[in-house]
């Protein structure tokens, strides 16, 4: 049971993020949200490829030693953390931009573009 | 050594060479820009071309990027990929062919198009990083190798839309995709998780061949499908399509238009190949059908009424976006069922699939004319513009052409898609052949009202300066008229060597997992 417990955590982050970016009017507030499902999908990446008493997957430096943690989530993650990184800081400087132009972080009132 | 073998990856690598090379080019003036520009789009065009002949002659390509060689999938007598794969069938050479034809037809128009306004290299650079996107999702064949393509294109495109960020409506039309692409392609990294959480690969020849359905896979498949269908506009997740093609500049809304077909291709790939026979209900067709449909109906029921030229033919593409859904939909509901797909499923998917090209070629020219209209007369709205065909002869030409083909008018080539997919949905269920067709007489109807108001009419006073296009916007425009009219002189040729060979692909799961797993299932 406390094995699936990091699983439970990435459920809960994953649906608060999608309620940030559904239902919150701020923008940080909803940029806040997407960073939380990004967070939350490289959790779950990380957790797959976690193994109990395992070691670090460097064959060099493990010892001697029965099991490794899966080295592939965690090059994956890294990707991910990158690509979020730049999602996070396009989406902050657009944000500032939007700001900008109409004054105002509320979405309902940024609404040029309708029907 | 052969160089061909490298095709692959050259497809690829060209354009990345051409996106960060692009400032250096820069460097040397407006005119070295422009040549680098056209260079590295003609350059990438041709090799998409030569992919395709390579793959229609001799099966299946992969290509094994940083292995001892090219063609190693499984290497050390592993059973199992562990590098990144390209893989490359029919249907992705198909797609990447019709990625090639917009971008360079886009490179053209936007050489003038975007004269006037400065930060050139940067548009450059974002304009090949999102060909690199839109090819890599294309011709990969790893589930991870796709997300990361999908952001790198979803990223450019973010810029691109924006491009114009003196206008509070391009940065808010980029803000509402960025939203909505993000939070999607994260959902594709959780599916991808689940996917490598049950089988330890990323490959999806690899995954497809051992896979079973169970719970991971099911949410797995949700979350995809959801995803791509964010991703290419489809009905309840349309909102930014119209948005972001409008404020775009029309050579990138054009390029655009093909990144939104390689988020189709992916989830094609995803139900057909990873999925395939798996799929033991009839679950997810009925869902893509049914998003197909009300795609159709209700992009083209906004169309009518929609008074700015650009929103109006983004709402025509989530509608035209229906018909492709719908025709693969029901090729996908008949997969299983060998009676049923040579019935009417392979004829449905014959459709779908002629649909991508035309559908690319003829909404990519129309967001063309639509950007020649607003260069030339300055607006973009139906009140305002008339009589324009007076003084640009040649664009309202191409307009024509594009409008005749989007309506489906025989003998033009829309009609020969739309009618093979009539004839396959009749034999599914009558009433979607019938919706089909309604949406077809709609569009007609809406084409018809741009043509008269923008075109014909009265000469006004304050369009009497208006001259036509200049040169290299019209050489964008005509590469995708000469396109429209070779697959309406030749639908015989475009039918057995384009279309049949993708649709034979993408419905052959096994020879996709062959090429890399080596031997049978």
């Amino acid at each position: 049971m406390t094995g699936n417990i990091p699983f439970l955590v990435v459920g809960v982050v994953f649906f608060l993020g999608l309620y940030a970016v559904l239902f919150e009017r701020n923008m940080i507030k909803m940029a806040i949200g997407i960073t939380l499902v990004e967070a939350s999908a490289n959790l779950l990446l990380i957790v797959l490829g976690y193994r109990f008493d395992g070691s670090i997957p460097v064959f060099t430096l493990a010892g001697e030693v029965k099991q490794m943690v899966l080295p592939t989530p965690q090059a994956l993650t890294l990707t991910a953390i990158v690509i979020g990184l730049a999602t996070s800081a396009l989406l902050l400087s657009l944000i500032m931009m939007l700001y900008r132009h109409y004054g105002t972080l509320d979405v309902r009132e940024i609404r040029r573009l309708r029907g | 050594m052969n160089w061909q073998i490298h095709l692959p990856a050259l497809v690829l690598a060209i354009p990345l060479l051409g996106a960060f090379a692009a400032p250096l080019a820069g460097l040397g003036g407006k005119h070295i820009r422009n040549a680098w520009f056209i260079f590295i789009s003609v350059v990438t065009t041709v090799l998409t071309m030569l992919l395709w002949q390579k793959v229609a002659a001799g099966g299946p390509a992969v290509y094994v990027l940083g292995g001892q060689a090219w063609n190693l999938t499984l290497p050390s007598g592993l059973t199992w990929p562990i590098r990144i794969v390209l893989e490359v069938d029919a249907f992705g050479a198909f797609m990447a062919v019709v990625g090639g034809i917009v971008a360079l037809a886009g490179a053209f128009f936007s050489l003038r198009f975007m004269e006037k306004f400065s930060g050139l290299d940067k548009f450059v650079s974002l304009y090949f990083l999102l060909v690199t996107g839109m090819l890599g999702m294309e011709l990969t064949g790893d589930l991870f190798n796709f997300f990361v393509f999908l952001e790198i294109a979803s990223v450019a495109s973010f810029g691109l839309v924006a491009f114009w960020r003196d206008r509070p409506e391009a940065v808010e039309a980029s803000f509402k995709y960025m939203v909505i692409s993000t939070v999607a392609a994260m959902m594709v990294l959780i599916a991808i998780g689940f996917l490598y959480g049950r089988y330890n690969a990323v490959n999806m020849a690899a995954v497809g061949q051992m896979l079973h359905m169970g719970y991971a896979e099911k949410i797995a498949l949700v979350f995809l499908v959801i995803a791509l269908a964010m991703k290419c506009g489809t009905v309840p997740m349309h909102m930014w399509t119209p948005d972001a093609y409008t404020e775009a500049p029309a050579g990138v809304t054009c390029l655009l238009v093909g990144v939104s077909q390689a988020a189709l291709y992916g989830l094609f790939r995803v139900c057909f190949s990873l999925y395939g026979a798996s799929l033991d209900s009839v679950v997810v067709p009925w869902t893509i059908i049914v998003m197909g449909v009300l795609s159709m109906f209700i992009g083209v029921s906004m169309a009518v009424i929609q008074k700015e030229i650009k929103r109006l033919m983004a709402y025509h593409s989530v509608s035209q976006i229906g018909y492709i859904l719908l025709g693969l939909g029901v090729g996908l509901l008949a997969l299983r069922d060998p009676q049923a797909m040579a019935d009417y499923g392979f004829t449905a998917m014959k459709g779908g699939i002629y649909h991508i090209i035309n559908y690319t070629v003829y909404k990519g020219l129309l967001f063309l004319t639509a950007g020649a209209l607003y260069y030339a007369a300055g607006s973009r709205n139906l009140n305002e513009l008339g009589g324009l065909a007076r003084v640009m002869p040649q664009t309202t030409f191409m307009f024509v052409i594009a409008a005749a083909a989007i309506a489906g008018l025989p003998p033009f080539n829309g009609f020969v898609s739309k009618l093979l997919i009539y004839e396959s949905t009749f034999a599914v269920y009558p009433i979607l052949a019938v919706m089909a067709l309604v949406t077809s007489v709609l569009t007609l109807a809406s084409f018809v009202k741009v043509f008269q108001t923008a075109f014909l009419g009265p000469a006004k006073a304050k369009f009497a300066h208006v001259t036509e296009a200049p040169g290299s916007m019209i050489l964008g425009m005509s590469i995708l008229t000469v396109v429209i009219i070779g697959l309406t002189l030749f639908p015989t040729w475009a039918l057995s060597h384009l279309v049949e060979p993708a649709a034979k692909a993408l419905v052959d799961q096994a020879g996709y997992i062959a090429a890399v797993m080596g031997g049978g299932l």
